[in-house]
């Protein structure tokens, strides 16, 4: 019953603040004036020599890739919808959210929802320009959804179905429903040599460093920029 | 995909790398990149207004010009710049497209010139912004609009009648436009007169009249003088009904005719007078009979074929339906809201007036207009509290609808004051281009007669050394085509005497013709014999090479000093324009006509406005030549 009343003394205070905007001829524009200081917010990414220092990048090219970058985002961080928004641009077939997901987790170091330039250029560096252990070390944390250290068969089979999910429907040959359940199998099969149940990551990079194939791809993306 | 989009390609392909482990098959071979991936600044030079930008900037838009390879057609080597030829007021905005990737409209610039810069630079104008795209769309379809317009009065009213028009045509045209012909005029206000006097029988006939001797009560005029006003009106009625069988008569399509507004109101006019005349006089169709005598008013309307503004304010209303209909719609659910309150609130009152609520009505709308007449009045409180609403809230539902009706109104009256003001001003300005026109490219026929065939050895060499290599080049080409269809140009007054010395029986040795696009047969007429002031028609010179059609109309015009007459009046300006050999400087025209020119031996100004003109006075000639000559190259 307390609550009633109060709920009632509440719903009158607000009638009588709206009567009272009414009288001053304020009513609607106090909703404007919030929206307008939440959305300037500026980063600005630390200096010019500092990124050159702690990446493998020229300064020229850290320009370059700045300039690209504060083209699209000029408050300097992008967000997660815009980050699937783009990243779906590349993948029209299928649906790229889920993968852009993780990927986005994966690329935002300090896991404050938002990629700075500098979050973006230290991934750049790893993927272009690191050794192939470090290349290895950032996959390794990109199947590693919740950062425990260890890579599970569910956590494994949640990055390949978003993987399978950006081929989209119409693939040859069709994608079967246990396609991804298989892919995971095998990958366990080749990864999981203590047969443990979960992959860690000496496992990981031990076994991807026996595999010829996957050492001479990691060299394929050094002339991406 | 949008440009901005390019961006992150490198940072989508580098995460790839997290496909690697879990790949089933080895990866393809990435593509191998040949161009330098350096950015470098690129130098734009726009009619002198230098502009850097990163190359990276320009290739976001690959398939405009910047953005392409057809830039490279406009480097310069020498100073290592791209140079463009164009507004660079405009460039700024292209620029900007690239930097922003939003395409701005600028107010003040014209729409047409903005839209051929965005052709030029392979923009297209879809992608502008949605903050200037509203404003954009409405300037252009304003522009359009006024094109129409132009046009339209171009082709209308005042251009001659083609020469073989029946007389169902004409007398079409006649009534459409009556300042053609006096006779049109003269019917014109003979039909206004009538339908003046028609109204006013009609308004005095029902104004009492001094009774006839022997009786005590006014009569009304309309049956004292019956005789008087029948004649009357039958005159009207045998005039509208002439005119309305004429009007039948002419039409180009009968049935639109008939179904057209003003069609129907002549019906209705004088329709009444024939039931009336059928109509036996008896008692119970005599009411009919009076109803159908307030027809007769609709005459008026009438009117609205000789008065403008009429039609502009029924333009307006017509433009205003929908805003009129609201107003009509909250009106009525205003009034059938209030009628119901008061009718209840006034319920209890004795001998109250709102006695029902369709008498509430009356009440309500009297209110809502604020007329007040006050012969219904709420007596109870309820009933005065809810009265005084319902007068404020009907001087604001009135109010709305106003300013939109004024507005269209003003918008559609200026239009009109602009077309007519723009059909004057064609007029003086068709006269002055015709002028201007005139004696343009006589210079091929100037040539031939200074001997330029003859080569440098003639005297007259002097003189043609003032021309340009292109005017030489012309002229050359032209004397190809002479000499390819073995006919020679000439001008109309030369072929026109040709013509009747030929039916006179006077034939000369040279034939000389006038190669034109119909064809027209030789003519014998000296080259130089007759100089005398006369227009040549449609002499054109089809360059059949080619896909691009470039007719150029040789249009001839020479006076001599003597009392020379028929042009003398539009040429009064060019007295004093006279040649001299010795100093001639004048250039050939070409006009390009993008249409083919109309087979009229008037002379048709061409339908693109795209005339550039260069006045070039030139001195005083021993012929006495007077030339006034566009160049448009």
């Amino acid at each position: 019953m307390s609550g009633c009343a109060r709920c009632c003394k509440h719903g009158l205070m607000k009638f009588a603040l709206s009567v009272g905007k009414l009288v001053r001829g304020t009513l609607i524009k106090d909703n404007l004036d919030d929206d307008l200081e939440l959305s300037v917010v500026c980063h600005r990414p630390e200096g010019l020599e500092q990124l050159e220092a702690q990446t493998n990048f020229s300064k020229k090219e850290l320009q370059v890739l700045y300039r690209g970058f504060k083209n699209e985002c000029p408050s300097g961080a992008v967000n997660e919808e815009t980050f699937k928004q783009i990243y779906s641009q590349f993948f029209p077939h299928g649906d790229a959210s889920t993968y852009a997901h993780y990927l986005f987790n994966s690329f935002d170091s300090s896991q404050n929802g938002s990629i700075k330039f500098e979050d973006f250029v230290t991934a750049l560096s790893i993927l272009l320009r690191g050794t192939t252990t470090e290349k290895l070390e950032w996959t390794f944390n990109l199947y590693d959804i919740n950062r425990d250290g260890y890579i599970n068969k569910e956590e494994m089979t949640n990055i390949v179905k978003a993987i399978y999910d950006m081929m989209g429907r119409f693939t040859y040959p069709a994608l079967k429903t246990d396609t991804p359940k298989q892919h995971v199998d095998a990958f366990f099969q080749k990864m999981d040599k203590n047969r443990d149940g979960v992959v860690t990551l000496d496992e990981f990079i031990l076994s991807c460093q026996e595999d010829e194939n996957i050492m001479r791809s990691l060299q394929l993306f050094e002339n991406v920029i | 995909m949008a440009a901005g989009v390019a961006t992150w390609l490198p940072f989508a392909r580098a995460a790839a790398v997290g496909w690697l482990p879990l790949a089933k098959k080895t990866m393809p071979k990435p593509p191998v990149d040949k161009k330098s991936r350096n950015d470098e600044i690129l130098f734009v030079n726009v009619s002198g207004l230098r502009f850097q930008t990163w190359k990276n900037t320009l290739d976001r838009y690959p398939d405009t010009l910047l953005g392409s390879s057809e830039k490279e057609f406009f480097y310069n080597e020498d100073t290592q710049e791209y140079f463009f030829d164009r507004d660079p007021e405009m460039f700024r905005h292209i620029l900007n497209f690239y930097r922003t990737g939003k395409l701005h409209y600028p107010r003040q610039e014209c729409i047409q010139a903005f839209d051929e810069e965005l052709a030029f630079y392979g923009i297209v104008p879809d992608i502008i912004g949605d903050c200037c795209m509203e404003e954009y769309r409405d300037r252009k379809k304003e522009n359009q609009e006024r094109l129409a317009e132009d046009t339209e009065a171009e082709n209308a009213t005042d251009t001659p009648l083609p020469p073989h028009s029946t007389s169902r045509e004409r007398l079409w045209r006649a009534f459409e436009n009556p300042h053609t012909s006096t006779m049109a005029l003269v019917f014109y206000y003979v039909t206004g007169f009538f339908i003046a006097v028609s109204v006013i029988a009609n308004v005095v006939e029902t104004v009492p009249c001094r009774p006839p001797k022997g009786s005590k009560k006014d009569l009304p005029c309309g049956e004292k003088y019956t005789l008087a006003f029948f004649c009357m009106d039958t005159a009207c009625v045998l005039i509208f009904t002439f005119e309305y069988l004429m009007r039948l008569f002419a039409a180009p399509s009968r049935c639109k005719f008939m179904r057209s507004v003003m069609s129907v109101i002549d019906v209705v006019a004088i329709m009444p007078y024939y039931i009336g005349l059928v109509m036996p006089e008896n008692e119970d169709v005599s009411g009919a009979f009076v109803t159908l005598r307030v027809f007769r008013v609709f005459r008026i309307f009438k009117f609205s074929r000789h008065s403008q503004g009429l039609r502009i304010l029924g333009y307006t209303l017509k433009s205003c339906a929908s805003e009129l209909g609201f107003l009509l719609f909250s009106l009525t659910m205003a009034i059938i809201i209030f009628a119901t309150v008061m009718f209840y609130a006034e319920k209890g009152t004795k001998g109250t007036n709102f006695t029902s609520i369709p008498a509430s009505f009356w009440y309500t709308i009297v209110t809502m207009t604020t007329l007040g007449y006050g012969d219904m009045v709420p007596n109870t409180i309820a009933g005065k509290i809810f009265g005084s609403i319902c007068s404020l809230s009907g001087v604001l539902v009135i109010a709305l609808p106003v300013p939109v009706i004024v507005s269209n109104f003003s918008r559609i009256y200026h239009q009109n004051q602009r077309a007519d003001k723009m059909r004057a001003q064609q007029k003086v300005r068709l006269a002055r281009i015709r002028l201007a026109k005139k004696g343009t490219t006589n210079a091929f026929l100037q040539y031939k007669e200074e001997g330029g065939f003859q080569g440098r050895g003639s005297d007259n060499a002097l003189c043609l050394k003032n021309r340009s290599s292109f005017e030489h080049q012309h002229h050359h080409l032209l004397h190809c085509l002479e000499k390819t269809t073995n006919h020679e140009f000439t001008d109309e007054l030369t072929f026109s005497e040709m013509c009747m010395t030929e039916s006179v029986g006077y034939r000369t040795s040279r034939s000389t013709s006038i190669s034109s696009q119909q064809g027209v047969a030789t003519s014998c007429c000296p080259r130089r014999a007759k100089r005398r002031a006369i227009r040549l028609a449609n002499s054109t010179v089809s360059v059949s090479r080619g896909s691009v059609q470039e007719l150029d109309t040789l249009q001839v015009h020479k006076t001599s000093a003597g009392p020379q007459s028929s042009r003398s009046s539009l040429n009064a300006r060019t007295e004093d324009l006279k040649l001299n050999c010795e100093d001639r400087d004048f250039t050939a025209a070409i006009i390009s006509i993008p249409t083919p020119p109309a087979n009229t031996p008037d002379e048709s100004l061409p339908p693109s406005p795209a005339i550039p003109g260069i006045l070039r006075n030139s001195r005083p000639t021993s012929f006495t030549h007077e030339t006034v000559k566009i160049s448009s190259l």
